[in-house]
């Protein structure tokens, strides 16, 4: 795949009470953005293990998405806060390990907004494009 | 406050021994974990010691930590019925012990601590030619020793049931056993009041300084050769995930860590499309995947003990990466693992309004 052509793909996490809804609600709106993004609906950001995140991450993934419910909005009261924290670590250990945090982002976005989660993927998939391929997709000793 | 038994024969050990068997003989335990020397010559041994006769093999100020002990102390006191024991512990055993309390993975109840101020431990290998008359001078202590900014216990309310800590640091060659504890256990055993704490202080001031400074030098080098995603595949190039680091580490507690069952088995086809897209595939798969979860899982409470990389059969430096991440983990919540009991490990909790703004768009 040369450089001209890249598009690069998104792995998404996404709570099953507001970020897919919002997605779900993005499409029948009738929303535009990039098809450069593959969802996997979870309960709760909150169930997301950094190792699901990291699986993609170390196979070539170029970006992953990790979208819950805002702050104070999860369904489980608090699964939210406890996955900020893992991000948090996460981004953490990336730096530390020579890998670019860049390609992880969490947002909060809410069932009603269909709208800002389609800028996300839109926002996503172009700093995705400045940033280039992930280096890890054709190294083959990861 | 400082404590002395003089020995004019200089066998500190010797003073030490008379120490734990008036723990064990007086009755306010059962029993007492120790490492004592092995029969075998050239090692020693943790062992859970009833017989205050078998005490005179103990010999906790040896240089070597075959294990953490904190695993020990787990496997004691996870559940009642819990026996009354002490437990003689290097700091490193110590702080992974705290964090094992407040993982619910051990209890401090009941229990007695009695701390070893530590200046390094070499690697069990090292330490069996050492006992067998070659010189220290010979060997370097262990990484993780090397770059320990924690070696020495400290009586403190943070710690309950730390009642004593056997001091080392700068009194080589002291003709007597120099303890920190409280007058109470003081008079129990019998100690002598000591106003001046000697070169003590002065020395461990020095200790830290020094630590800290190699500390600094051996994480910077960890971090160059980690710098990109290729460097980070050539310092875990030889490992082979035979999860060693993960069985020696204290805080690694999970019995049903996900990586030991068969999510990773597989569908043989899987490998080749691996292969396919890549053009080959490191074999075993998920090395990288499990170093990195793991840092992700544990880091948090790392206390820097460094027997990932003694038990590593491949001569990874997993310690030394660990700890370059857990520095940066550790301080996003200004935590500082086995410092107190009071502070819940990051992993365990969260603040309402933290972490600026990571989430937002």
């Amino acid at each position: 795949m040369s450089e001209s052509v890249f598009e690069p793909r998104i792995v998404a996490f996404l709570c099953n009470w507001c970020t897919y809804t919002g997605a779900d609600l993005a499409g029948t709106s009738r929303l535009q953005y990039p098809p450069n993004v593959r969802i996997i609906r979870l309960m709760c950001s909150g169930a997301v293990d950094v190792s699901y995140v990291l699986k993609p991450l170390l196979e070539g993934a170029d970006g992953v998405l990790i979208g819950g419910c805002h702050p104070g909005d999860c369904h489980y009261q608090e699964g939210n806060y406890k996955a900020r924290r893992r991000i948090a670590i996460l981004e953490e250990s990336l730096k530390g390990m020579g890998l670019d945090e860049r390609r992880v982002r969490l947002r909060w976005i809410s069932a009603s907004e269909g709208a800002l989660f389609a800028e996300t993927i839109r926002r996503f998939t172009d700093d995705l494009r400045q940033l280039g391929p992930n280096p890890v997709r054709t190294l083959w000793t990861m | 406050m400082h404590w002395i038994i003089e020995r004019p024969d200089g066998d500190v050990r010797g003073a030490l021994v008379g120490v734990l068997r008036a723990v064990l003989a007086g009755g306010m335990v059962e029993a007492l974990l120790v490492p004592l020397r092995h029969p075998a010559g050239d090692a020693l041994a943790p062992a859970l010691v009833k017989d205050p006769a078998l005490l005179d093999l103990a010999d906790p100020l040896a240089p070597v930590l075959p294990l953490n002990g904190a695993r020990l102390v787990s496997m004691l006191t996870q559940r009642p019925p819990r026996p009354r024991i002490a437990a003689v512990l290097r700091n490193c055993e110590i702080r992974a012990l705290v964090e094992l309390v407040k993982l619910q993975q051990a209890s401090l109840e009941g229990l007695v601590l009695i701390g070893v101020e530590c200046t390094g431990t070499y690697e069990v290998q090292d330490y069996a030619r050492i006992a067998r008359g070659e010189p220290r001078a010979a060997f370097a202590l262990r990484p993780a020793c090397q770059m320990c900014e924690y070696p020495a216990p400290a009586v403190s309310e943070a710690i309950p049931g730390l009642e004593m800590v056997i001091q080392q640091i700068g009194l080589y060659g002291s003709a007597a056993l120099h303890v920190e504890t409280s007058a109470a256990w003081a008079s129990r055993l019998g100690l002598a009041a000591i106003d001046d704490a000697g070169p003590h202080d002065e020395a461990l001031r020095q200790l830290l300084v020094e630590r800290s400074a190699a500390r600094d030098r051996m994480l910077a080098e960890v971090r160059a050769r980690t710098a990109s995603p290729a460097g980070l595949a050539a310092f875990f190039s030889t490992c082979i995930r035979c999860h060693n680091c993960m069985t020696n580490c204290p805080i690694c507690y999970c019995k049903t860590c996900f990586f030991k069952t068969d999510v990773f088995d597989h569908d043989p086809l899987q490998f080749v499309a691996w292969a396919t897209r890549k053009g080959a595939s490191r074999l075993p798969a998920d090395t990288l995947l499990f170093h990195l979860t793991r840092m992700n899982h544990m880091s948090t409470s790392c206390v820097g003990c460094g027997l990932c990389t003694s038990a590593c059969p491949a001569g990874i430096s997993v310690g030394s990466a660990f700890r370059a991440v857990a520095l940066r983990t550790q301080a996003l919540f200004d935590y500082v693992p086995g410092r107190s009991l009071d502070e819940a490990p990051p992993v365990k909790t969260f603040e309402v309004n933290e972490l600026g703004e990571l989430g937002e768009g």
